[in-house]
């Protein structure tokens, strides 16, 4: 698989991983050069396409176990950049790249509806900047490469969230409290990382592995290693560092929200467990602590606390936006157990939270482009106006509770598993306790949907098919890996082997 | 581990206590003061004290420029100093410079829609919007938009 030797001939296979983000990055500019609103949305569409079709491969190669590495412009690592691909990433790389596809096959009536002309090519540039930022950081071996591209996501997608300014103004603000919190996030970690690097000397993952397990127990790495999971805590919205995310979700357009909640704090999660188990190994003593003494508590309040609090809003898409908070918590959760079935949890919640989560605010984007808000009294008697939105966002919002036969019992499954595993019994009780709480918000949706009555006046008809296709495609997806686990279970068992294995 | 906080130590390592310092005071501004620009002022502040962090990581005691001659004729006893760290900086610059323009460029737009760059003026205005949502949408739910 190596690309070092530079007489060798190269076929296009290997070079699928930088392909797959140098495909949306070259993208990127063309969507604005092209001027074109016709064109744009296929070009964009075709640049998301390849880069999934090229995931699928990749996860296709790695899923026995096995790594792919390439070397960026044939420079060997430690010294050279390396992408390095495998289960564990690939996987995310699967999901991210799935989900802007699917997301973009439904933006396309959104933008056009939503965004002033005038935007809507800097939306789509952004739109697959934003990807190509989420693809590197998910594929690069390379610790600073993974802060650059962590970047370029991150400020494409306060652009992203303030082009929700047309139909609220608070999307300004709200994108303006993301940018100053996820920059001081990305500055702790690239502080993290130089003080890495003044302990190892080394960038490469793999090499700073090796070089910190052989160091034994160190202040600089101690520091670096606080540094890092503070900055990736703000990004992935650990509970007490969350307070970006409700407005940002809240006041950013829903395709946008849709794309962000599916993709940007996974792939935040897999860089937070890359670090923590592969770079730092989870014998570092410090590490231990910090994860039973400091991520568990907060992922169990996180669990409560959000939820709680998502059964009071009135605001749908608020209420999505603190459910998403508490299902971060079962990841961290599942993270801080630091076992291999604790992990496989935290992997295959991230997926399947990943496309629940999609087709419920895709759903909740249908529902605004309808009602002009997502207040739940806008929508009292959707079910019957709307139902093949509706029935989608009930098949998602079964999922989200986690009841058998949908991809969220699935992760629930492993994860209880995973604390009856450690002995951890009370663990179990509060996970399937907070699963409640998550039946009390969704039924109060449903509740609105299906039984009132429609307010006078009110006339709402069905989206079009071309939002309501990408909308069942995640909902039916969430049953069909609720059944058929074969690919969810095999990729991230060996993901979490690949992850707990180090390099 | 430090051998205590001798003179030589303290001394020795201005540049890092610089950074401590620098850092900090970049992220006071950002949590203290209420004015938006302010905030883009200490968060830039805050960014540059990395800098300073990673140029102290590349500097090798008695290292030259990382420089080899023209005719490439390298004197094996000439230290360099370590090139990598200054790179890095260069991108993360680059990224400061970018987070600043567009923290600017959504303070022109928030000037816009909210006629004001002070924060406690701006949330004062969200909160009569929530307000104004919770007696329009509120009530039919019986809790708070």
């Amino acid at each position: 698989m190596s690309a070092g030797s530079a007489t060798a001939t190269l076929t296009l296979a290997q070079h699928l991983p930088v392909l797959q983000v140098v495909v949306p990055l070259l993208a990127a500019p063309l969507c604005v050069l092209l001027g074109s609103r016709k064109l744009v949305w296929p070009l964009a569409f075709i640049a998301s396409a390849i880069t999934f079709l090229i995931a699928t491969l990749l996860l296709m190669k790695v899923l026995d176990g096995s790594v792919i590495s390439y070397h960026i412009g044939g420079w060997a690592p430690p010294l050279g950049i390396e992408y390095r691909i495998d289960a564990a990433n690939a996987f995310v790389l699967f999901l991210v790249s799935g989900i802007s596809t699917i997301v973009l096959l439904y933006a396309r009536e959104y933008v056009a509806a939503i965004i002033p002309p005038a935007s809507q090519l800097l939306f789509y540039a952004c739109f697959l900047l934003c990807l190509t930022g989420l693809l590197g950081v998910a594929a690069t071996g390379d610790a600073f490469n993974t802060f650059v591209f962590l970047e370029i996501s991150s400020l494409s997608t306060y652009v992203l969230i303030a082009m929700g300014a047309g139909r609220d103004k608070r999307a300004l603000t709200a994108a303006f409290d993301y940018l100053i919190m996820g920059t001081i996030g990305a500055t702790f970690f690239v502080i993290g990382i130089g003080l890495l690097y003044m302990a190892t000397g080394t960038l490469n993952m793999a090499d700073l592995s090796d070089r910190i397990s052989d160091m034994g127990d160190n202040r600089t790495v101690r520091a670096a290693f606080a540094f890092i999971v503070v900055g990736m805590g703000l990004k992935v919205a650990i509970y007490p560092l969350h307070l970006w995310l409700p407005n940002a979700y809240t006041h950013a357009p829903s395709v946008v929200t849709a794309f962000l909640a599916a993709t940007a704090t996974k792939v935040a999660i897999y860089v937070l467990m890359r670090f923590m188990f592969s770079v730092f190994q989870p014998g570092f003593v410090f590490e231990t602590y910090t994860l039973e003494f400091v991520i568990l508590p907060f992922a169990i309040l996180a669990m409560f606390a959000a939820s709680i609090v998502a059964v009071f809003q009135t605001n749908l898409k608020r209420m999505l936006a603190y459910s998403s908070i508490a299902q971060i918590g079962y990841m961290l959760l599942g993270i801080s157990f630091i076992t291999k079935t604790g992990l496989t949890a935290a992997i295959i919640h991230l997926f399947n939270h990943g496309i629940t989560k999609g087709a419920l605010f895709m759903a909740v984007g249908a529902y605004v482009l309808r009602t002009g808000n997502s207040f739940l009294d806008r929508l009292e008697g959707l079910g019957k106006a709307m139902p093949w939105t509706s029935a989608a966002f009930v098949i998602g919002g079964l999922s989200l509770i986690g009841v058998p036969g949908t991809a969220g019992f699935i992760s629930k499954w492993v994860l209880i598993t995973a604390a009856i595993e450690k002995g951890w019994w009370l663990v179990a009780v509060l996970i399937v306790a907070s699963s409640l709480l998550a039946v009390i918000y969704i039924w109060k949706v449903i509740e609105v949907l299906y039984m009132r009555e429609v307010p006078d006046g009110a006339h709402h008809q069905e989206v079009p098919g071309s939002m309501l296709v990408p909308i069942w495609i995640l909902a039916l997806s969430s049953i069909y890996f609720g059944f058929d686990t074969s690919l969810t279970m095999s990729a991230a068992n060996t993901a979490a082997d690949s992850l707990l294995s180090g390099f | 581990m430090a051998s205590g906080f001798t003179w030589d130590f303290i001394v020795g390592h201005l540049n890092y206590w610089m950074f401590i310092v620098l850092m900090m005071t970049g992220f006071y501004i950002v949590v203290a003061r209420g004015n938006l620009v302010k905030k883009i002022a200490g968060l830039n502040i805050f960014q540059t004290s990395v800098f300073m962090l990673y140029i102290s990581i590349g500097k090798v005691t008695g290292g030259t420029a990382p420089i080899f001659p023209a005719d490439m004729n390298i004197d094996p006893e000439t230290v360099y100093s370590n090139p990598v760290p200054h790179v890095l900086i260069l991108t993360a610059i680059v990224v400061g410079v970018a987070t600043t323009a567009l923290g600017l460029a959504l303070i022109v737009r928030i000037r816009e829609e909210y006629d004001t760059i002070e924060e406690d003026v701006i949330l004062e205005a969200e909160r009569k919007i929530a307000a104004k949502e919770n007696r329009a949408y509120g009530d039919a739910m019986g809790g708070r938009a």
